[in-house]
C-alpha cells in the first residue's frame, strides 16, 4: 500500500505538453500542436469557449486520452508511455474535480471523501475518520458529513468533491469547469478554496474554465485556447492589459469577433436561393 | 437497380456487419476483463453481498408472487387437462416437472432480467453519465473491480436461489389449487411428485439452467450499462436493450440446454 503522505512534484515543471495534437477521428482535430508549461506550485487556467478543446487537455494530462502526436509529461513522466499500473500509480498523486462533482450517489458525504483513503491505504477506521473530518473541515462542510449527495446544493457538492480530490494530498490538482452553474457566493468560495488549498498543500493546479472574472482573481497564469490551438497567454495583469482581439472578446464578453457568432455555413442569401 | 443504390445498400450492410463484429469483440473482451477482476469481487465481499441484496433480496416479492400465481394456474390448467384422460392424480408430477425443469428457471430468469437486469444497467449507465466511473478511474480505482465484478457475481449468486424459491412457491400454489380447492388427494400429490422427480437429472438440470441464465442476464446487464451512451436517451436505450437481449438469450439458451440435457434419452 502506498503511503498517504504524498510527495510534492519532484520536478520544477509539474506538467509539460509539447507539440500535442489530438482528435477523436483523423478528419476533425480537437487539438493541434499544443505547447504548454505549468511550473510546480502554480495555479494555471486554461480558458476558451465551449468546445475549444480545454477539457481534452485535462483528459490528456490525466492519461484518460492518448495524444496522436507530441508528448504529455507529468512530474517528469511521459503519460502516454505508462502502462496501466504505472498510470494508476501516477493518478494516485493527481486529484481531479469533475464539472458536476461526480460524487458517488450511493455513498454519504463522509464515505465519498473516505473512498480514496479506503481504496489506497490500510489506515484504521479511526485515522480515516480524522482525516476525512479534516478535509471536510477545510472546505467548511464537516457538519454535512452524514448527508447524502442528493441532499447537497450544487456548491456544497462541488466542495465535497474537492475534499475528496485532495484526500490523498495530491501533488497536482485538475479542475474541470469548477465554477459552472454556481451562485456568486459558492463561486467565490470554490475559487478561494482552489487558491488556498494550492498554497497550503504546496500542490500545482490546472483549472479549465470559461469564467474569466473568477479566474483573474485566483490564478497565476492563463492560457487561451481556441479551435484546438493556444491563441494567447499571460499573467492576469497581462490579460487585463492585453489588446489581443481574442483576449479582448473573451474578457469583454463580445458576442462576435475572432470567435464568430455564427457556426460555419453557406451565405444566407445562397441558402434562400437554393430553397427557392 | 442502379449501381449507386446497390453501392449504398452494400455500404450500409457492410457498416452494420462491421459494427456487430466490433461489438461482439468488445463484449468478449469485456467478459474476459470481468473474469480477470472477479477475485476482487470476493476480496471485497461486502460489495458483492450488497449486490446480492439489491439483485436478489429486492427481487423476492415479484419472484414469490409470480411463482405462486404461475403454480396456481398450472394446478388449475393441469388438473383440467389431466382429468380428461383420467390422470388427475398425476397433477403433482406435472406441476413438479414443469416447474423444476422449465418454468422455474425460465420465468424467474425473465423476471430477473426485467427487475434486476434493467436496474443494474440503469445504475451503471447513470454512473457513467454523471462521470462517477470516470472519477473512479481518475482516483486509480478500476471500475471493473469496484462496480462491474461485484454486480456480476451478485447476479450469478442470486439467480439460482430466486429460481429455486420461484419453483417452491409454484409447487405450493399448485398444491393450494389442486389439493385444497379441487380435492386431489394430498398423499397422491406429494407421493407422485417425489417418485417422479429425481435430484439428478431434474433438479440439477434446473439449477444448471438458472446459473447459465444468471450469467447471461448479468453479463448483458453490466455490459449494456458500461457501454451506454452517457446521455438520458443512451441510458434508456441501454436499459431496453438489456431486457430484450437478456430475454431472448434466456429463451435461446433454454432450448440449447434442453437439447443437451435430453441427449441420450432417446428423444
Amino acid at each position: 500500500m502506498p503511503s498517504i503522505v504524498a510527495p510534492t512534484c519532484p520536478t520544477e515543471t509539474a506538467v509539460e505538453l509539447s507539440g500535442v495534437s489530438f482528435g477523436y477521428d483523423r478528419r476533425r482535430p480537437v487539438l493541434t500542436s499544443i505547447d504548454m508549461t505549468i511550473p510546480r506550485g502554480r495555479v494555471v487556467a486554461i480558458m476558451g469557449a465551449s468546445g475549444s478543446g480545454k477539457t481534452t487537455i485535462l483528459r490528456l494530462i490525466g492519461g484518460a486520452l492518448q495524444p496522436q502526436a507530441g508528448k504529455v509529461m507529468v512530474a517528469g513522466q511521459d503519460v502516454s508511455a505508462l502502462d496501466r499500473d504505472a498510470l494508476f500509480a501516477l493518478r494516485r498523486r493527481i486529484g481531479m474535480l469533475f464539472q458536476f462533482g461526480a460524487l458517488f450517489t450511493d455513498l454519504s458525504v463522509f464515505e465519498n471523501v473516505a473512498f480514496p483513503l479506503r481504496e489506497h491505504t490500510d489506515l484504521t477506521d479511526l485515522l480515516i475518520r480524522d482525516l476525512v473530518l479534516m478535509k471536510l473541515n477545510a472546505v467548511g462542510l464537516r457538519g454535512a458529513a452524514q448527508l447524502m449527495p442528493s441532499e447537497l446544493s450544487g456548491g456544497m457538492g462541488r466542495r465535497v468533491a474537492l475534499a475528496r480530490a485532495v484526500a490523498l494530498d495530491p501533488m497536482l490538482m485538475l479542475y474541470d469547469e469548477p465554477f459552472a452553474g454556481l451562485d456568486p457566493i459558492s463561486l467565490g468560495v470554490v475559487g478561494q478554496l482552489i487558491r488556498k488549498l494550492n498554497d497550503a498543500l504546496g500542490i500545482t493546479s490546472v483549472v479549465v474554465t470559461h469564467d474569466i472574472y473568477e479566474s483573474l482573481k485566483i490564478v497565476d497564469y492563463i492560457y487561451f485556447v481556441s479551435e484546438g490551438r493556444i491563441v494567447a497567454m499571460g499573467t492576469p495583469a497581462e490579460v487585463r492589459a492585453s489588446e489581443d482581439a481574442f483576449v479582448r472578446q473573451f474578457v469583454d464578453g463580445e458576442p462576435d469577433g475572432p470567435v464568430p457568432f455564427h457556426y460555419q455555413a453557406a451565405p444566407l442569401a445562397e441558402e434562400f436561393a437554393r430553397a427557392g | 437497380m442502379p449501381a449507386e443504390a446497390i453501392g449504398f445498400v452494400l455500404r450500409r450492410v457492410g457498416r452494420a456487419t462491421q459494427r456487430s463484429i466490433s461489438r461482439l469483440g468488445f463484449s468478449a473482451r469485456f467478459f474476459a476483463l470481468v473474469i480477470y477482476h472477479s477475485p476482487a469481487a470476493f476480496r471485497r465481499l461486502g460489495l458483492t453481498l450488497r449486490e446480492i441484496y439489491f439483485s436478489g433480496v429486492l427481487s423476492l416479492v415479484i419472484m414469490l408472487v409470480s411463482g405462486l400465481f404461475v403454480g396456481m394456474v398450472l394446478g388449475l390448467q393441469g388438473y383440467d387437462t389431466l382429468n380428461k384422460y383420467g390422470a388427475g392424480d398425476s397433477l403433482g408430477i406435472f406441476v413438479g416437472l414443469s416447474l423444476v425443469r422449465e418454468l422455474g428457471p425460465v420465468v424467474s430468469g425473465l423476471l430477473f432480467a426485467s427487475r434486476a437486469g434493467s436496474a443494474i444497467t440503469a445504475e451503471i449507465g447513470l454512473m457513467k453519465t454523471t462521470e462517477q466511473i470516470a472519477a473512479m478511474e481518475m482516483m486509480a480505482v478500476d471500475p471493473f473491480a469496484r462496480v462491474v465484478a461485484p454486480r456480476f457475481w451478485g447476479g450469478i449468486v442470486s439467480m439460482p436461489l430466486l429460481a429455486a424459491l420461484f419453483s417452491v412457491m409454484g409447487v405450493f400454489g399448485a398444491y393450494v389449487v389442486g389439493v385444497r380447492l379441487i380435492g386431489v388427494d394430498s398423499g397422491t400429490f406429494w407421493g407422485n411428485m417425489r417418485a417422479a422427480i429425481d435430484f439428478w437429472p431434474d433438479i440439477t438440470n434446473g439449477i444448471i439452467k438458472s446459473v447459465v441464465f444468471g450469467i447471461a442476464v448479468t453479463l448483458i446487464a453490466v455490459f449494456e450499462g458500461y457501454d451506454a451512451t452517457p446521455t438520458a436517451e443512451g441510458v434508456s436505450t441501454a436499459t431496453t436493450r438489456t431486457v430484450v437481449e437478456a430475454s431472448l438469450a434466456i429463451l435461446a439458451l433454454d432450448f440449447l440446454l434442453t437439447v443437451f440435457m435430453f441427449r441420450g434419452t432417446g428423444i
